[in-house]
């Protein structure tokens, strides 16, 4: 084997304490399934890695945790995702409470087109508060916690969209931390930034992990090999449903995988 | 080269000459016509002419209730129609699922614009002046051409929050926001340009409507102004349609003050309409 991906100075092994899991897990796009029977554990306060191919179900995957999923008609959820030991699909689940408590950053940055300062303070205020002196609060410790608040210190009161890509996704990721989740999901965060403000994410996304667990769709490999704990890798099947090819610490699936697919996806041979 | 460039040049300069003509078709008459008021009707416009009420018939005086009305229509239409398309335009975008029913009352909406003016002046007489008891009134005339007008106040507000892109719902959604809050706080501040847009545009085409008003309200000549939304009123166009038409001996330059009157109201709205959408333009590519 032949693999010149750098891992990481691996932090303590995963404690095992699991926040999150699926179980038995299947979800349908109306006759379409786009997800197969899917078993998987999330550990605490680490990052854990979803790789795969294009189309093999790694968004659809991660939201199936905060159910955003909840937002396209037609989609069947089959078996459990639970948080907790909670099934977060239960018929009375807080929707609007699950996803205060598992956050979300998305693909492509999406600050509002507000200030700077409001877009932080956005979840917060919807949640009841309304206190000018603690939203500052709030919103400067969120700020530092995703590393932007030097950056952005003397211009809280402008347009967010005037920042640059890399400074708009951490303000998304601050956005998320406003309203103190226990989780954050992370859909390819980095695909639409040049490779320093790549880095500069993946360091808060290895600062925040000491807190917060973590869920990174990547389909970038040496990505999943330079942040994750644990990675999960997806593949379609024939009917292009999406499967759990396999999934354990980065470490070993990167060095040592136990299944040939995903030998062959990991060392460039398809995908 | 040159033999094969020739033939490609002549059909775009062909081309391009139709659409200028084109262009030139609607075009040269707008213009034209509003040259001809403005010459005309300049020589009517005067201080007391905008701020008498008329005498003689219209012959002497000035036109003030008249243009008082109009802007009391313009505002007892926008006040029941934005507030009405607003939250239809929501509901039928954000929460009615996408199923026949939906789509048949959305092409319904759009075919109440093409239902002719007069045929919801008798709509507001049976309905408003008559079953109400409103009598002829700003209110039932309000009322009349607000229906009229949330043909276009729905699907400007419909069209305005569909095109608020989903990266900002599934932002807001995801720290936690309720569906509503996300519509109040992030899809309706983003769709307000378009909707102010489509009410604007909407107020200044119910300025313009006679027909409609004919039959629930409007009067020719009042001794006083409307003192209540349940009174009768002077407007516009209709005193322009009067003054043109029934008054015989009447000096061709007030004609054309009305006119042009009129006209400035109604192109000072679609004017401000333009505005609103540019800026707004400008402040989302701005950064
Ligand atoms: N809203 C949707 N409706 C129907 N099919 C969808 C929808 N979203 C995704 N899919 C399909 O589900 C499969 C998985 O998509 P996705 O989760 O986005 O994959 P990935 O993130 O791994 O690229 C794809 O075949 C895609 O076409
Ligand atoms: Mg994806």
């Amino acid at each position: 084997m032949n693999i010149n991906l750098e891992l990481t100075d691996k932090k303590a092994p995963v404690s095992g304490e699991v926040r999150m899991s699926t179980k038995n897990l299947s979800l349908y796009y109306g006759d379409f399934q786009a997800l197969r029977d899917i078993t998987l554990n999330i550990p605490e306060n680490a990052i854990t890695a979803v790789i795969g191919p294009s189309g093999c179900g790694k968004s659809t995957f991660l939201r199936l945790f905060n159910r955003m999923n909840d937002l396209i008609t037609g989609v069947k959820v089959d078996g459990r995702v639970e948080l907790d030991g909670i099934n977060i699909y239960d018929r009375d689940i807080d929707v609007v409470e699950l996803r205060k408590k598992v956050g979300m950053v998305f693909q492509k940055p999406n600050p509002f087109p507000m200030s700077v300062f409001e877009n932080v303070a956005f979840g917060p205020r919807r949640h009841g508060r309304k206190n000018r002196m603690e939203l500052e609060d709030v919103v400067e410790k969120s700020l530092k916690q995703a590393a932007l608040w030097d950056e952005v210190k003397d211009k809280l009161g402008q347009s967010a969209l005037a920042l640059s890509g890399g400074q708009q996704q951490r303000l998304c990721i601050a956005r998320v931390l406003a309203v103190e989740p226990e989780v954050i999901l992370m859909d390819e965060p980095c695909s639409a930034l040049d490779p320093i403000a790549t880095l500069r994410i993946e360091d808060l996304m290895k600062s925040l992990a000491e807190n917060y667990t973590i869920v990174i769709v990547t389909h970038n490999m040496q990505q999943a090999a330079r942040v994750s704990d644990m990675s999960a890798f997806f593949m379609m099947e024939e009917d292009r449903a999406g499967i759990l090819v396999e999934y354990g610490p980065t470490a070993e699936l990167f060095t040592n995988p136990k299944d040939k697919r995903t030998e062959d996806y990991i060392t460039g041979r398809f995908g | 080269m040159k033999t094969r460039k020739a033939p490609r040049l002549v059909s775009q300069q062909t081309a391009f000459s139709l659409l200028i003509a084109a262009t030139a078709v609607v075009v040269i008459p707008v213009i034209v016509i509003i040259i001809q008021i403005v010459l005309n009707g300049a020589g009517a416009i005067s201080w007391d002419f905008l701020t008498q009420p008329p005498s003689q018939a219209g012959k002497a005086g000035g036109i003030f209730p008249a243009i008082l009305g109009t802007f009391y229509l313009m505002l007892g239409t926008i006040i029941i129609a934005l507030p009405v398309g607003v939250l239809a335009g929501v509901y039928l975008s954000e929460y009615a699922r996408d199923d026949w029913m939906t789509r048949t009352v959305n092409m319904a909406i759009v075919n109440l614009a093409g239902v002719p003016s007069i045929v919801y002046g008798l709509f507001g007489l049976g309905v408003f002046v008559l079953m109400f008891h409103f009598g002829m009134s700003l209110l039932a005339a309000s009322l009349t051409l607000a229906c009229q007008a949330l043909a276009m106040t729905v699907t400007t507000s419909r069209e305005a929050i569909l095109s608020v892109p989903r990266e900002y719902r599934e932002g807001s959604l995801a720290v936690g926001a309720t569906r509503w809050q996300t519509i109040r706080h992030v899809v309706l501040p983003q769709a307000m340009p378009g909707i102010i847009t489509g009410a604007v545009l909407a107020m200044s085409r119910a300025a313009g409507e006679t027909a409609p008003i004919l039959v629930v309200g409007a009067a020719f000549f009042l001794p006083a102004l409307p003192q209540s939304p349940l009174d009768q009123f002077m407007a516009l166009p209709y005193h322009l349609y009067t003054v043109a038409a029934h008054i015989p001996g009447m000096p061709r330059t007030t004609i054309w003050g009305v006119a042009l009157v009129l006209l400035v109201v109604v192109l000072s709205f679609n004017v401000l309409a333009t505005i609103i959408r540019l800026r707004a333009r400008k402040r989302r590519y701005s950064t």
